[in-house]
């Protein structure tokens, strides 16, 4: 079975993350597929590279990145959110005139037209928000 | 034609499982996750509410969530079945929709 995720909250302050990153990993161990994985509002955050957790704490965001390397996982983050929330990549980065990119490996910034898709595409749609 | 209901508060938190379990319909299944699973405890201010619903709807929890409150699965309702994350994974191909109360 085919599903998209939507991820509404940043990593470290609510559960969201980690809940939709431990039902991706059950489902793709049951030989399911993962569409797509999209981030949304405070769930762009999830996408930067700029974060340093504590050694003995779960990084959130390698995770992500470490399980869309191993499954080919498509991890999209909604641009409008990014802008907002200053997760760039090189197209943000010259368009806007930023001294730098942050966006995660495995991350692309696009719109909102991707969760639609997702919803579309994917059998089963899971939202993890606040 | 089922439906999966996911919730993710305490009903002492928030109204989302009340306003789910107002919504829910026969054969339909509510998985709590998250600080949710305390709703899943007997003896509660919520716990009338979720015995009621479950005249008619199955009540999953999910157990690590559980275990990361420090609740055992002996202070859970009667009934109340725990879950893995495969087991999360499960209900959800096995319900024809899934809906998020957040």
């Amino acid at each position: 079975m085919k599903f998209g995720i939507s991820v509404h909250e940043g990593p470290y302050t609510h559960q969201a993350s980690d809940s939709a990153y431990f039902f991706c990993k059950a489902a793709l161990e049951a030989g399911h597929e993962i569409f797509r994985v999209f981030f949304y509002h405070d769930g762009v955050n999830n996408g930067t590279n700029y974060a340093t957790p504590p050694q003995d704490d779960r990084h959130i965001m390698n995770r992500w990145s470490e399980l869309a390397k191993e499954h080919d996982l498509d991890l999209v983050v909604c641009v409008a959110a990014a802008q907002r929330r200053g997760i760039v990549d090189e197209g943000e980065q010259q368009r806007n005139g930023k001294e730098g990119k942050n966006i995660a490996d495995g991350f692309r910034i696009s719109g909102l037209g991707q969760l639609i898709e997702a919803g579309i595409e994917a059998d089963r749609t899971i939202v993890f928000g606040d | 034609m089922s439906m999966l209901h996911i919730v993710n508060k305490s009903a002492l938190d928030r109204n989302s499982l009340e306003a789910c379990v107002n919504h829910t319909i026969k054969g339909a299944t509510i998985l709590m996750i998250e600080d949710a699973v305390y709703s899943a405890m007997k003896n509660t201010a919520s716990s009338s509410m979720v015995e009621g619903a479950m005249k008619d709807v199955s009540v999953a929890v999910l157990g690590p969530d559980l275990k990361a409150r420090g609740i055992s699965e002996e202070k859970l309702i009667d009934g109340v079945t725990v879950v893995d994350y495969a087991g999360f994974v499960e209900l959800t191909t096995k319900n024809d929709t899934v809906q998020s109360w957040l």
